[in-house]
């Protein structure tokens, strides 16, 4: 129940924010023309109640419904956290859309949103791919 | 730089970034996991982890989100100038780049950031930066 509550709450996030409008990223990601610093602000927003809630987070084994706390453990800064980076970059300043905003452009009913997570969902399927070929 | 003082919307953009903070506070607190999207999605391709409903259950309140706020009021404008090919090429290149990085704009970027991560603030700086030279490149090299 409260995994769909944060999820609707995101999603509530991303639509009040206007970061489920494409262009709207893109101005961000436009330093050398009209800049539009909103998303700047939406991180600032959201990572001043994050510090709180993993501050509190970081100090549970359990959370308060009982359920184990899972944060990642991994440490290494490697070629893969690197090349995976700019490669998810590169995609988001071609279109100007993350998976969240996706997602929310799917549930909008967008066709082009649509289109973006059918070819989001096959990335993620070679991935999956390639991965279970090296074991 | 210039700042686009039109489409500039402060209070919006820090309104709508404390919801997300608290969906990835709810997330973390009550489920003990974090709000990282593309690893939610990517989950889905990893049945019978136990993970498969929460995970469901996430994407489903993702999906939801702008029929509860069409109930409320108007859904803001999408403006997509990309067409059909570049949608494709920009869609497998956010879904394999987010798995290999392990992570995306609310993983890394919104509770990596949250919990002072080196290795999500690394992955934050350079799919920044590739964000930034790729519009570079298309909207002043190619323009």
């Amino acid at each position: 129940m409260f995994s769909l509550l944060s999820g609707l709450v995101f999603g509530l996030g991303l639509l009040i924010s206007g970061m489920t409008d494409p262009a709207k990223v893109l101005g961000f990601l436009d330093l050398a023309g009209l800049w539009d610093p909103s998303l700047a602000l939406v991180m600032v927003g959201a990572i001043a109640v994050g510090l709180v809630a993993f501050t509190v987070a970081k100090k549970r084994s359990l959370s308060w419904l009982g359920l184990p706390v899972h944060l990642p453990t991994a440490r290494q800064i490697d070629r893969r956290l690197i090349a995976g980076g700019l490669t998810f970059g590169i995609g988001w300043g071609l279109a100007g859309i993350c998976p969240g905003p996706a997602v929310v452009l799917v549930g909008s009913g967008d066709a082009r949103g649509l289109i973006f997570v059918g070819a989001m969902l096959a990335g993620m399927g070679i991935f999956e791919l390639l991965e279970r070929r090296k074991t | 730089m210039t700042i686009d003082w039109i489409d500039f919307t402060p209070m919006a953009a820090v309104s709508g970034g404390v919801l997300i903070g608290l969906a990835a506070a709810i997330f973390v607190l009550f489920n003990g996991r974090i709000a990282g999207i593309s690893g939610i999605i990517g989950g889905l391709f990893r049945p019978g982890t136990g993970s498969t409903a929460w995970q469901a259950a996430f994407v489903a309140g993702l999906l939801l989100a702008p029929w509860l706020l069409h109930t409320v009021a108007p859904l803001p404008v999408v403006r997509i100038d990309a067409g059909t090919g570049t949608l494709i090429l920009a869609g497998l290149l956010v879904g394999i780049g987010t798995r290999y990085g392990s992570g995306c704009t609310s993983g890394h970027g919104v509770c990596g950031l949250s919990r002072l991560s080196p290795r999500s603030l690394v992955a934050t700086a350079c799919f920044m930066l590739a964000g930034f030279i790729t519009v570079f490149i298309v909207r002043h090299l190619f323009a």
